[in-house]
């Protein structure tokens, strides 16, 4: 009895935030869904039904290879690297010195900054005209002339990685800490005295502890890489020759600057599907790496 | 007594608590215009507050955005219930904004004496299908900018009158050692980068369109490409060019690192603003080149206009507004950023006094502007031209196979 009173109980608690959910997000979603059998435009009402027409159009385009490629490495790349900078950060601002609380504070600074003001910020820096990066490198005679970071198919999306790294490391980092602080003293000690070296004291001690809030961090950051929009359309808006452009940035230009909102929403669905199927996968690892490390 | 004035003073509390409303009935206006060239923010403002001045029951609310944001920003404003009353929009979208009814059609709020005092280049920013849709207020198109000082160390006695001959120029800038790459455009990904490229179409004489399908890939259109593709390659034009919007390209020109940019009327003022320029008193401006045989000048009709949208609970309010921030005073008196829409300003010394030179430019370049193409499918074949212009310059493409590809997916 108590505990379908548990169950009841449970669910009259969420009952009001659950209203909230599915009209902010269920019913949008479900009018996405109806929109994108439809060739309807942005401005004005309705359009006529047209099947499956606008997935098979969208999944059968070169553009959308291509930016799905471009998306993919974007994703991969800076997660990956956000990931290791994180935890290294994590345990050197885990060690005794003075100062550490200071560094802790500014080590938020880049990821409490709005992604805007950082992309701005990342634009001057690498400005081909005046920017830092090109006085930095030529004073350090590291390149011989100034370059155009932003505008060579080359370099434009590892520069794009490196400034979203540099804001997004300190989530993982912070994570990482946190998780750091629950490791028991008398293992590490122990381990010590039994003659591991740093790098086992690592792998065999710290990382069991790390591994189930690293898994929630890496879900987070790749889910939200796959959708990254903003910095990008600040920095480069999707050029040089499209090089930048990633999955979102290609439903924004679908729906709102050609306003089809029919393969748009189309579009933003197989997106959606595609981010879902990550979370799944992930959501599966994490709960198998809880499991094991405790 | 008492009494009696008791009951006239509630009458006048109730006349007055009937009068006031009715008096300070405000009404709220809501207009988007762009951060960006032309007209600066504190010259629209200023213009706004005369406005408010004049007609104290009407508000009007500013809201700017980058030219980058202007489009999307109208058309999302809307799309999503809200809106402006009045938007800012640009000469390339009233096909697009007429056929989806962005706009409301103003036809019968023009009247004669507008038709006969604006030139006639200026209304084709606003018309579609023989209706206006708003009233043209920024009359611009792209000139050629040059550093007098470099010039004339290079011994370069007139600027040039061809493309070809700018490039020869340009080269003696660069074998004198003066500059390591005289020439800057705007050839980022965006519409800045058209805005150039239909500059060299008019001039090569080329077509966009050849009844109602892409033209572009043949004749003056694909010579436009491999003049930009040329120019790059040979190391004349700065190869940031390829990142680089209009106010890029100022800064460069501003820091004396070009000898020749091409950009709007508002860089020749602001160039010459000692306070922010090293250049200043050395801005020399004509219209951009033409081609040998082809054309004399060439220029691109990159005007802009005023415009109430379909969803404004005040139109007439509005258009009043319009009325007045187009109006020939009001233009005359802040010309220094953005020529006038009317005729004999360009006669008016108040106008001209100061930038003789580029009332000259501009009387040759605006009788050739050129137009983009009239379609509503514009912004679909503006970024595949885009992506063309971007994938010849980085030699990804040749400019004969990028052209063919942008108009196979220009949705035309």
């Amino acid at each position: 009895m108590s505990s379908t009173w548990m169950t009841t109980r449970a669910w009259l608690l969420m009952l009001p935030l659950l209203v909230v959910m599915v009209a902010v997000i269920g019913w949008p979603l479900v009018d996405t869904v109806g929109l994108s059998f439809t060739d309807a435009k942005l401005v004005g009402t309705g359009g006529n039904y047209v099947g499956f027409d606008n997935y098979a159009n969208m999944l059968s385009s070169s553009n959308f290879s291509r930016t799905l490629v471009t998306t993919t490495l974007f994703a991969v790349i800076s997660v990956a690297a956000e990931m290791v900078i994180g935890v290294l950060a994590a345990l050197l601002l885990n060690q005794q010195f003075h100062g550490r609380a200071v560094l802790r504070a500014l080590m938020i600074l880049p990821w409490a900054l709005p992604t805007v003001v950082n992309a701005t910020l990342w634009r001057l820096i690498y400005n081909p005209e005046y920017g830092a990066l090109n006085a930095a490198l030529t004073q350090l005679n590291l390149i011989d002339a100034y370059r155009s970071w932003l505008g060579e198919p080359g370099t434009a999306l590892t520069a794009l990685i490196v400034a979203d790294c540099w804001k997004n490391f300190p989530l993982v980092a912070l994570i990482a800490l946190a998780a750091l602080q629950a490791v028991p003293r008398d293992i590490t000690a122990a381990s010590l005295v039994d003659g591991a070296g740093p790098f086992n004291r690592f792998r065999f001690v710290i990382l069991p502890y790390l591994a189930g809030p690293l898994m929630v961090a890496l879900v987070l950051r790749t889910i939200e890489a796959f959708k990254v929009f903003d910095i990008i359309w600040v920095m480069t808006r999707g050029g040089p020759a499209n090089s930048t452009r990633t999955l979102s940035i290609l439903v924004y230009q679908e729906a709102f600057s050609f306003q089809r909102a029919g393969s748009g929403a189309s579009l933003a669905l197989i997106v959606t599907l595609l981010v879902t199927v990550l979370a799944v996968a992930y959501a599966a690892l994490v709960k198998k790496t809880a499991g094991s490390a405790v | 007594m008492l009494k009696t004035i008791t009951k006239t003073l509630v009458g006048a509390v109730f006349a007055g608590g009937l009068l006031v409303p009715h008096a300070f009935a405000e009404t709220t206006l809501n207009a988007l215009f762009m951060a960006q060239a032309a007209y600066s923010e504190a010259d629209v403002r200023a213009m706004t507050d005369a406005f408010t001045k004049a007609n104290p029951d009407v508000k009007v609310n500013l809201e700017f955005v980058p030219y980058e944001g202007l489009h999307d920003k109208t058309v999302l404003a809307q799309g999503s219930g809200g809106g402006y009353d009045v938007v800012l929009f640009d000469v390339i979208w009233p096909a697009e904004y007429a056929t989806n009814k962005v706009l409301v059609d103003v036809s019968s709020k023009i009247t004669d004496d507008m038709k006969k005092g604006v030139l006639p280049g200026a209304w084709t920013t606003v018309q579609y299908d023989g209706k206006y849709y708003g009233m043209p207020w920024i009359l611009d198109t792209k000139y050629l900018f040059y550093n007098k000082d470099i010039l004339e160390k290079a011994g370069i006695k007139t600027p040039p009158k061809t493309w070809e001959e700018l490039g020869a120029q340009a080269k003696t800038i660069q074998d004198k050692g003066l500059l390591k790459t005289p020439i800057a455009w705007s050839w980022s990904q965006a519409e800045a980068a058209i805005c150039d490229y239909t500059t060299l179409v008019s001039a090569y004489g080329g077509d966009f369109l050849k009844d109602g399908k892409p033209d572009f890939q043949n004749g003056g259109g694909l010579s436009a490409l491999k003049y930009m593709v040329d120019s790059y390659k040979s190391g004349l034009t700065n190869p940031n060019s390829k990142e680089f919007l209009e106010e890029d390209v100022r800064k460069v020109f501003e820091n004396g690192d070009a000898a020749f940019a091409l950009n709007w009327t508002y860089m020749y003022n602001m160039a010459n603003d000692p306070k922010d320029s090293k250049v200043a008193g050395k801005v020399g401006v004509v219209p951009a080149p033409g081609v040998t045989g082809i054309s004399e000048v060439s220029a691109v009709n990159g005007s802009m206009g005023l415009g109430v949208t379909a969803v404004s609970k005040h139109p007439d309010e509005a258009w009043k507004y319009i009325e007045y921030m187009t109006s020939q005073a009001t233009q005359n008196q802040y010309a220094k950023l953005s020529l006038p829409i009317w005729a004999s300003s360009y006669d008016d010394p108040a106008v001209t006094k100061g930038q003789e030179e580029l009332i000259a430019a501009a009387k040759l370049g605006l009788a050739a502007m050129y137009p983009r193409p009239t379609t509503p499918k514009y912004q679909e074949l503006s970024t595949a031209l885009q992506q063309a212009i971007q994938e010849s310059l980085l030699g990804q493409s040749s400019p004969e196979d990028a052209l063919k590809t942008a108009a196979q997916n220009s949705g035309l």
